[in-house]
Formats: structure tokens, C-alpha cells, sequence
């Protein structure tokens, strides 16, 4: 076929309407969140004693780590959307990492050492395990198909951001019913919950964010 | 670029046509050393930055953003030719600015990606491109409505678009 025949053809279907992807990703954003703050409102609701944990530091921690790994996560999605590839702007995910190294580094000194093992193993492990990942599963499917009609330069770090989005919103979710507050116990397992999510949408991405 | 995702089909039909000489240009180059027909890249790209058209941000240089989708449609052809290349923006960009000379411009792989798609698609696709005819024409020498027309021909792009990728995986 010639290529000035193929130009009309493409040219005819522009008369279509055409979304930004930064609006269909942030309408996906927002149906994704939507979905999991009502499962956890019907499946888990909030702590019994979640005014009282505001003022404490560990609670609040674990709550702004994952918002912030959210947001943070969140500025690159229109980033890695894109074709054009931009690897130093990944900077801003060192963050919430950061954020919760500074948690433990202060717990480490502030409590001594045999208290350690009993906060990082803390009471709920396993929920935290399956929870986190299930309350990422809506934002994380409603990112792809948003991220299906973009063009990625590397559809799997693409995968890894929509990741970390999610297992950010997931995790943010989950703090709020979940009654480890020590950043030790956040720091495993939260991190570990997160990673798993992050994982499958990277295998994900690489699979289904071709194009 | 501003007016063509307002819906102006001259517009947009210009922009393809001028892009269209420049990344021949930028492909062909590379393209022949390794092997590849450089006009069924030319057409890939052209048919990924029409469905992609959504990716690019308003107000910033389509340039760049052309060459980016070039790149990455060229590693892609690569792959499928079993090979990897890696290929900086920087240099398809340069040539998206140089000179050259002529060429063929017909293409095998988009004639191959026509067989796979549904006769309706096929024919209506045909009627556009080949023909010429406007959407209005089609609908009535197809017996379709226009809006069907329209429907028919953006899904055959999007399965051309997906034969292009599946033909590489399967690879």
C-alpha cells in the first residue's frame, strides 16, 4: 500500500475526538481510588481508635509514607506515559523511602534492642500481606487500561510506576485499619506488600503496555 | 498539530504529508544498513503517532516527540529481524532536519496487515485510502452508514496497529 493512501486513511479517522492521556489517566486515578476506598469502607473500615492514633508519630508515619509514595509515584505516571524517555526524573520515588528510613532510624535508637523483633513481627502480618495488594488490584487495573492507549517509552517501568501508584494507595488504605503503627513493621512488611504489587504490574506493563 | 487534534483533517493531512518527508529521510538511513524497508517503517510510525496522537503535549515542539516514536518503532522493527539497536533520539532527530534523496514508497508489510483484518474493514479502509473516497462516499457505495464508516475504518487502523506488534512478539 502507499503511504499517501495510508495518510488519507489516518487522515479521515482524525476527525475523531481525541482524550489527553493526562485526562484519561487522572479520570483512571480517580475511579481506581474511588473503587478501593469503597471496598475497604464495606470489607475493613477504619481502625476503632483511628482519632486517638493521630497523635501518634508512628501512625502518622506510615500514613504520609504512603501518600507520599502515592503522590510521588503519581507526578511520573504522565511521564512514563509518554515516548519520549526521561530517566532522571525518577528521583522524587527516593522520597517516601526516605521518609520511613528516618522512622526506623529514630525507632532503632529510641527503643531498646529486645523490644525490636516483637514490633517488626507485629500482629498482622499475613492481612497486611494479602490486603495491601488487594486494595492496589482497582487503581492498578483501571492505570492499564488508561496507560493501553498510551505509548510508554519502557512499558515496564511504566508497569513500575502504575505499581507503586497503586501498592501506594493500597498501603494508605491499609494504615488506616491496620494496628502496627511501628515504622519497623511498616518497613517490612508494608514495603514487602508494596514490592509484590510492584512486581506483578512490571511483569504486567512489559506485557500488556506494548504498542 | 494543535489544529489536527481539533478534528482539522486538511490540517492534519498536511502535517502527515511534511512529517512523512522528513522521517523517510531520518529512517531510510538507518533502515537500509541493517536490512529493513525503510517505507513500511515510515508507515508504522505514521500509523503509531495517529493512534498515539493523544501522548503528545500541547504546546511543546512535535519534533521531538515524533523522533521519539520513530525511535522506538525502529528498535521495535529491529527485534523483529531478530537484532537489537539502540538508537538515540538525539540522532533520528538531527536527520528529521537533513537532506536526501528518493525512493520507493510502497510498502509490503501494511499490504500483508490488510489480509488480517475483516472484509468489512478491508473494504472500507481500501475505499478511503486506495479510492480516495470521503467517508460520506464509502458509506454510500458500502451501503454503511458514515458514523459505521468511521468506526470500521479507526478499528482496522487499531488492528493494523496490533498485527504490526503481534507479528513481532510471535517473532
Amino acid at each position: 500500500m502507499k503511504t499517501e493512501a495510508l495518510i488519507r486513511a489516518l487522515a479521515l479517522d482524525a476527525g475523531r475526538p481525541v482524550v489527553s492521556i493526562g485526562r484519561l489517566v487522572a479520570t483512571a486515578l480517580l475511579i481506581g481510588a474511588a473503587a478501593s476506598l469503597l471496598l475497604f469502607m464495606l470489607l475493613l473500615q477504619p481502625r476503632p481508635d483511628i482519632a486517638a492514633a493521630f497523635y501518634s508519630a508512628g501512625f502518622c508515619l506510615k500514613v504520609a509514607a504512603s501518600a507520599c509514595l502515592a503522590l510521588t509515584a503519581g507526578t511520573l505516571l504522565g511521564v512514563v506515559a509518554r515516548p519520549m524517555s526521561r530517566g532522571r526524573s525518577l528521583g522524587v520515588l527516593t522520597l517516601a523511602p526516605s521518609l520511613l528510613a528516618v522512622g526506623v532510624a529514630v525507632e532503632l535508637l529510641a527503643l531498646p534492642g529486645d523490644t525490636w523483633h516483637a514490633r517488626l513481627i507485629g500482629h498482622n502480618a499475613p492481612h497486611c500481606l494479602a490486603l495491601i495488594p488487594l486494595l492496589s488490584a482497582a487503581p492498578a487495573v483501571c492505570l492499564f487500561v488508561a496507560l493501553r492507549r498510551a505509548a510508554p517509552a519502557r512499558p515496564g517501568l511504566a508497569g513500575v510506576i502504575v505499581g507503586l501508584v497503586a501498592g501506594g494507595i493500597g498501603a494508605f488504605l491499609y494504615a488506616l485499619t491496620c494496628p502496627d503503627d511501628s515504622p519497623l513493621f511498616v518497613a517490612a512488611w508494608y514495603s514487602f506488600a508494596i514490592i509484590i504489587v510492584t512486581g506483578a504490574c512490571f511483569i504486567a506493563g512489559r506485557r500488556w503496555l506494548r504498542w | 498539530m494543535e489544529q489536527s487534534l481539533e478534528g482539522d483533517c486538511a490540517a492534519y493531512n498536511r502535517l502527515l504529508v511534511l512529517l512523512t518527508s522528513a522521517l523517510r529521510r531520518a529512517v531510510r538511513a538507518r533502515a537500509l544498513t541493517v536490512g529493513l524497508d525503510a517505507e513500511d517503517v515510515v508507515q508504522e510510525v505514521l500509523l503509531a503517532l495517529h493512534l498515539k496522537r493523544n501522548t503528545w503535549i500541547r504546546g511543546t515542539p512535535v519534533a521531538p516527540w515524533v523522533a521519539a516514536i520513530a525511535r522506538n518503532k525502529l528498535v521495535d522493527a529491529h527485534r523483529r529481524r531478530g537484532r537489537r539497536l539502540e538508537i538515540s533520539i538525539d540522532s533520528v532527530g538531527d536527520t528529521l532536519r537533513s537532506d536526501a534523496g528518493d525512493f520507493d514508497d510502497r510498502s509490503h508489510d501494511l499490504e500483508r496487515g490488510l489480509a488480517g483484518l475483516t472484509d468489512r474493514q478491508r473494504q472500507v479502509l481500501r475505499a478511503v485510502s486506495l479510492e480516495g473516497w470521503t467517508a460520506r462516499e464509502a458509506a454510500l457505495r458500502l451501503d454503511m452508514t458514515e458514523v459505521a464508516v468511521r468506526v470500521t475504518l479507526h478499528r482496522g487502523l487499531k488492528s493494523l496497529a496490533a498485527l504490526f506488534r503481534k507479528d513481532q512478539h510471535e517473532d
